[in-house]
């Protein structure tokens, strides 16, 4: 008994060290699994009020460029009333019948990395504004990624730039299905795969959203094909996409939630388990 | 450990974690390089203090700045590594006046502070890189990443010391 005393005590540096890097450990394989990131994140009262203190400060410099997007949107948004009135509308609907699909909240980013491997944004809404995991998010220019944790009032986003997302995305003009994956190199640029030798595809093609999935709608903007070539197997493309959205300046984005994903999760979840 | 070095300690811990996360995570050089001038902290606590404390605080400043960054637990790993092997990484650089606890990091001898510094700091970075990509597949990436932010920590960490060496005088 003694001995075992004195064993500990004369190790006692390299315990306490072994104990805290196993811990540390722990964290990290936690944080690189997506459904259960939850015990350790900015998504927290401290945190997420530093971030926001931080944020009211740096948002006066950002004023123009924003004044700008915001000005380049409705543009675009009157733009499509004006061709919307156009089509002259059938009797008027019962509106009160109509249920969207998709609604949409608006949030602020107050903390957005995209130099590491794995990133992640911090916004500053969170369960108390209706907030939950697996919203979609996006800016008006295109894709930024999807709610990974939520607290009471900031929330986490796992960006595209992140080597665990994989989103579904598509060749607008063949409706060619892929993965939207990153490859850590370049914040600008992300890449396409599994899109099928079959498919036509040039430079400049317009990549979107393909709706596959229940977070986001069909058709949210991605990017722009930059260059593309088969990869090892050569059944595939492996495609280099130039994001429409600057990843490393976001400042406003629209969470999107799907009224309908409950209801397609339980039934895949049946269909799954059934089998 | 005096009750000056205590609070000196406390403060130095706070203010580095608010330069790191606001100021320093921030920088994104070339895109991807960050200096982590938190590590400053370990480097600079006292020879005498005990090193179970040590060990401890690393644990919880690296886990401060996880939290911030939303990394998991990277950086507290690396800091308690880089806290577990001071004592040796110290016995190397400064050999026998640390023995003999004469030795006073800010006034050391250059070339000794340089080998005390380079060592921790690359230490700190190899195991925090690592961990944050954790992929085989990425191992230039690693080494890239571990050089260029090494460096810059380092440079910075440099700056640093002379700053506040000279006030103290």
């Amino acid at each position: 008994m003694q001995q075992i005393i004195f064993f500990f005590i004369r190790n006692k540096n390299f315990l306490l060290f072994a104990v805290l890097f196993i811990i540390a450990l722990a964290l990290t394989i936690q944080s690189h699994n997506y459904h259960n990131n939850k015990f350790i994140s900015s998504a927290n009262l401290v945190t997420g009020g530093v971030y926001t203190v931080r944020n009211n400060i740096t948002d006066y410099f950002t004023l123009a460029k924003e004044n700008e997007d915001l000005l380049q949107e409705n543009l675009m948004l009157r733009k499509k009333l004006s061709q919307y009135n156009e089509l002259n509308l059938a009797p008027t609907l019962d509106s009160g019948n109509i249920i969207n699909k998709f609604e949409y909240y608006s949030a602020r980013v107050i903390n957005n990395n995209y130099s590491k491997t794995k990133n992640q944004l911090t916004l500053d809404k969170g369960r108390r504004d209706s907030i939950k995991r697996d919203y979609g998010v996006i800016s008006s220019k295109g894709i930024v990624g999807i709610v990974s944790d939520v607290s009471n009032n900031y929330s986490t986003v796992q960006s595209i730039l992140n080597t665990k997302s994989r989103i579904n995305a598509k060749l607008k003009k063949s409706s060619h299905f892929g993965s939207l994956i990153w490859n850590t190199k370049d914040p600008n640029i992300a890449q396409l795969i599994d899109i099928p030798r079959i498919a036509d595809i040039e430079k400049g093609d317009t990549i979107i959203t393909g709706g596959r999935s229940t977070i986001f709608p069909e058709g949210v903007l991605i990017g722009t094909v930059k260059d593309f070539h088969l990869d090892n197997d050569d059944n595939y493309y492996y495609v280099n996409i130039d994001l429409f959205n600057d990843m490393t300046s976001l400042e406003h984005v629209f969470l999107i939630k799907n009224n309908d994903a409950i209801e397609i999760n339980e039934l895949e979840k049946r269909v799954e388990d059934a089998e | 450990m005096q009750s000056n070095d205590i609070l000196i300690n406390i403060v130095r811990f706070i203010v580095l974690v608010f330069i790191q996360v606001l100021l320093l995570n921030n920088i994104n050089l070339g895109g991807y390089i960050n200096p982590f001038l938190y590590i400053y902290f370990i480097l600079l606590f006292p020879l005498d203090g005990n090193k179970s404390l040590l060990i401890f605080l690393s644990f919880l400043l690296g886990l401060s700045i996880d939290i911030f960054e939303d990394s998991g637990g990277v950086h507290a790993a690396a800091s308690a590594f880089i806290a577990y092997v001071r004592p040796f990484v110290l016995k190397y650089s400064f050999g026998v006046s640390y023995e003999y606890k004469s030795v006073k990091i800010k006034k050391a001898d250059t070339t000794e502070k340089i080998t005390y510094i380079t060592s921790l700091v690359l230490m700190h970075h190899f195991v925090m890189f690592s961990l944050e990509i954790f992929s085989f597949k990425h191992i230039p990436l690693l080494l890239k990443s571990t050089l260029f932010s090494g460096i810059f920590t380092i440079v910075l960490t440099m700056c640093t010391m002379i700053l506040f060496n000279r006030k103290s005088k």
